[in-house]
């Protein structure tokens, strides 16, 4: 392989993924899976080409489908969460409502890979989810109903309490100590904290774990590509990489 | 009006492990095989965003869609059985290469003592020995016997390890070193090895080194990138159906690989013979009828006995008289009886690893120990493995500290890098009452009924999984834990957490036609030109993960089914 300078930079800014895909379609055939691995340029990544000079806003931080005072109160219950603390980031910072927004206009909020078909009954809950609802009209309906509750107990709307007695309002829900007929208290609690970790540490192009730092606050280095150097050796902190570092 | 093909060979319905290996196997030696998989085409080049947990592992990208088809659950007869809607305890593949592309890659063989289980426990430990609702049986077939089957499947997929020293004989050594060792897994043979137990770096088909396989396929080594298990390899280093044997058998020119393609009957006749398969080209909807000379049914365990209920072929299984054989003995795996530990001044590269990465030991699992004085038989490996722990869904933290706010936050954070976990893979022993069956009320896309299982944990998996999270417990105390949490207690069968998809039974071989529903050749005792591949072949479900045992139970039926096209009639 020719290695003059001119050339270097030309080489390096070969993406893993144009490598992996013009060899594939190079060889086809019966080496489909493999030999190609062992001929990846590791470490050749180069993303800074990507990077525009131009500071730009983050578009992406808008609703697709809360209102914006139900996207106050998710924001809010979330830090409830994963409180910002001297660790690092919390949920507010981390983008995980943004996040929720956005999973929940999509197939996931509307249960597209669920069966969804009749008849419903009431299970025992080792048999799991059996409601006729789906996760968006749980949230709406969720919401609405924590409002209620917060000025039942408190007079106030959910976002304007003290953080004790949000977490107050939020552990009601979770041991179900709040009686709702339409859906589970526990329930919708077990979800937003589902999705609260999914903001937190999914990769940062679904709008949550902003910049990387949910990841960099455990010490998760996100998406390499091999770690065979140091899979024998001690502990290694890592800068992490998403996979937009591998386009 | 549907649309009739010509006849072909063979027919498979399910392109897998089990269509793969039937597939590459027949079409070497001339005959010609249409494959029918309902889902998608895979390759390669889809996993290069593959890297994405939330895409993969918690939406499940590349698992069956539930709202098209799925399965009910009841915890006994008295129960309504109602629908699996989301995904919980187990994961169905979907797409060319199926459940084979999203494994992990823990590559055993099944213990001598696990086909011949029924004789063997009377022979040591008396009749009583067996609860008189846990209904195992031999398996029609000896470890020895299958012993090269197992061999070949490993060479084909070149399976990284190192020799159990409690195993069964082996004919030859594995076919690439064993996987590196993580300091961890160090600690783990160390510490078990102190104990006096024997412990051995798990077979791997993520392989160790580059590999060329003898069908001259060539893959790469893994690159221990951690995202195996709910993942397909962007290396091809996991062995899978679509890296290995599939494009064997389209070398040949005489695979017909169909995607889209929704097999729902089979067609059979008066004389008692398959004709064919009935499908749906669900880009079309069109109703297909591919006629052949054998149809080999190589689908998950659940549909294979759905296809089998749906086409009234064979006699279903009655729970109440313990009669018929399709659907019953459906097993699982007892797996929580485990253990995590924390060490406060050790910290581990928890995010690294490969699917199939760890030691494990075989010194409490099948008969390799003495039952005599404990209320279950069986047992299981005790492992520790580093699959690599992906963010969203690992954050331990200590038994009984809160799951949100502040402390949860510190506590996850503290120990995402300083805990490891020893687990069992408990075999799982199959009952009267535990069985598949068709469901009353649901119906998949078409209209068919979905399958319902009906099955808990009994006292014997409760008592195994005390003594495994205490083996657990204990491990972890040699290697030095600070803080040691294990399980207490195994409560009931919740289909709604993930435990592993090792479902087995409903279609299973033996040597009697009365209380099995294939030979071992997996080949139909009520149909003799229709073989049933998969693990839904397994009289009860081993202590190890089924992969190994599945790949070497499909080599057993391409030669059988070689034979049947040769000589016809039953093979045993």
């Amino acid at each position: 392989m020719a290695d003059d300078g001119k050339n270097q930079e030309e080489k390096t800014d070969i993406s893993r993924r144009k490598f992996l895909r013009n060899s594939g379609y190079a060889v086809g055939g019966l080496a489909v899976g493999g030999v190609l691995g062992g001929v990846i340029p590791w470490g050749t990544d180069d993303d800074k080409k990507n990077r525009t000079a131009k500071q730009s806003q983050n578009y992406n931080q808008a609703l697709m489908f809360f209102t914006q005072a139900e996207f106050n109160t998710v924001d809010a219950a979330t830090e409830r969460i994963f409180p910002n603390d001297e660790n690092g980031p919390g949920a507010h910072e981390l983008g995980v409502a943004f996040f929720i927004d956005h999973q929940l206009a999509g197939s996931y909020g509307f249960n597209a890979r669920d069966y969804m078909q009749p008849p419903f009954f009431h299970g025992e809950k080792e048999q799991g989810y059996q409601g006729r609802l789906k996760r968006r009209e749980i949230f709406k309906i969720a919401l609405r109903e924590m409002q209620n509750y917060s000025h039942q107990t408190f007079k106030k709307g959910f976002t304007e309490l003290t953080e004790e007695q949000q977490d107050k309002v939020l552990q009601d829900f979770q041991k179900d100590n709040v009686k709702l007929t339409t859906i589970s208290a526990s329930g919708f609690f077990d979800l937003l904290r589902s999705l609260t970790l999914e903001g937190l540490y999914s990769d940062p192009l679904y709008g949550g774990n902003r910049d990387m730092d949910g990841w960099r606050m455990r010490n998760y280095p996100g998406s390499q590509m091999s770690y065979t150097k140091i899979i024998e050796g001690e502990f290694k902190e890592m800068e992490p990489k998403s996979l937009r570092d591998h386009m | 009006m549907v649309k009739k093909l010509p006849k072909v060979d063979v027919v498979i319905a399910g392109v897998g492990w089990g269509g793969g290996i039937i597939a590459s196997e027949l079409t070497k030696q001339g005959l010609d095989v249409v494959g029918l998989e309902k889902g998608q085409e895979r390759k390669t080049e889809d996993y290069y965003m593959v890297h994405d947990e939330l895409r993969y592992a918690i939406r499940y990208e590349l698992m069956q869609d539930l709202s098209k088809d799925t399965i009910t659950f009841r915890g006994n007869e008295r129960m309504r059985a109602l629908p699996m809607r989301q995904y919980g305890s187990f994961l169905f593949g979907d797409g060319l290469g199926g459940a084979g592309v999203h494994w992990n890659g823990q590559t055993f063989r099944f213990l001598p003592y696990d086909f011949e289980i029924r004789s063997r426990t009377i022979d040591r430990y008396g009749k009583d020995k067996i609860p008189s609702d846990m209904t195992i049986q031999d398996w029609g077939i000896t470890y020895d016997e299958l012993e090269p089957y197992f061999n070949k499947f490993e060479k084909m997929a070149g399976i990284s390890g190192e020799e159990n020293p409690l195993g069964g004989k082996r004919s030859e050594k594995y076919p690439t070193k064993p996987m590196k060792h993580s300091p961890q897994m160090d600690m783990f043979k160390k510490a078990t090895e102190n104990l006096n137990y024997h412990p051995y770096t798990i077979p791997s088909a993520n392989l160790s080194e580059a590999y060329t396989n003898p069908d001259g396929i060539s893959r790469a080594a893994c690159q221990y990138c951690a995202f195996c298990e709910r993942f397909g390899c962007e290396y091809g280093a996991k062995a899978d159906p679509v890296v290995t044997v599939i494009p064997v058998a389209e070398k040949t020119g005489k695979f017909d690989l169909r995607t889209h393609s929704w097999v729902r009957r089979v067609l059979h006749n008066k004389d008692g013979k398959a004709n064919g398969v009935l499908y749906t080209d669900i880009t079309t909807g069109e109703e297909i009828e591919q006629p052949a000379d054998v149809v080999v049914l190589t689908s998950y365990v659940f549909n294979n006995v759905k296809l089998l209920l749906n086409s009234k072929i064979g006699k279903p299984y009655d729970s109440a008289t313990g009669t018929g054989v399709i659907g019953k003995n459906y097993a699982y795996q007892v797996v929580k009886g485990a253990a995590s530990g924390y060490f406060k001044d050790e910290k581990f590269n928890n995010f690294a690893g490969a699917g199939a990465l760890g030691m494990v030991i075989d010194d409490f699992n099948g008969d390799n120990f003495d039952h005599s004085d404990v209320d279950f038989i069986h047992g299981g490996y005790l492992s520790l493995t580093q699959t690599g722990q992906r963010p969203i869904a690992s954050n331990p933290i200590p038994k009984g500290s809160p799951v949100w706010g502040k402390e949860f936050k510190n506590n996850s954070l503290n120990y995402i890098n300083q805990t490891l976990s020893v687990g069992a893979m408990g075999a799982s022993m199959p009952y009267q009452h535990h069985y598949l069956d068709l469901d009353p009320v649901y119906k998949d896309t078409f209209g068919d009924p979905l399958i319902r299982m009906t099955y808990d944990f009994e006292k014997q998996d409760r008592k195994l999984a005390n003594f495994t999270a205490k083996k657990s417990a204990d491990i972890l105390k040699e290697m030095g834990a600070d803080k040691i949490d294990s399980m207490d207690e195994l409560g009931p069968y919740n289909i709604t957490n993930y435990q592993s998809t090792h479902n087995t039974g409903g279609v299973i071989m033996g040597a009697d036609p009365e209380t099995s529903a294939v030979n071992n050749y997996l080949q139909m005792w009520d149909m003799e030109n229709l073989f049933v591949v998969g693990a839904s072949a397994f009289a009860h479900n081993g202590g190890y993960n089924p992969t190994g045992t599945v790949g070497a139970l499909a080599y057993r039926a391409a030669e059988g089914i070689m034979k049947y096209h040769k000589n016809g009639g039953m093979l045993a």
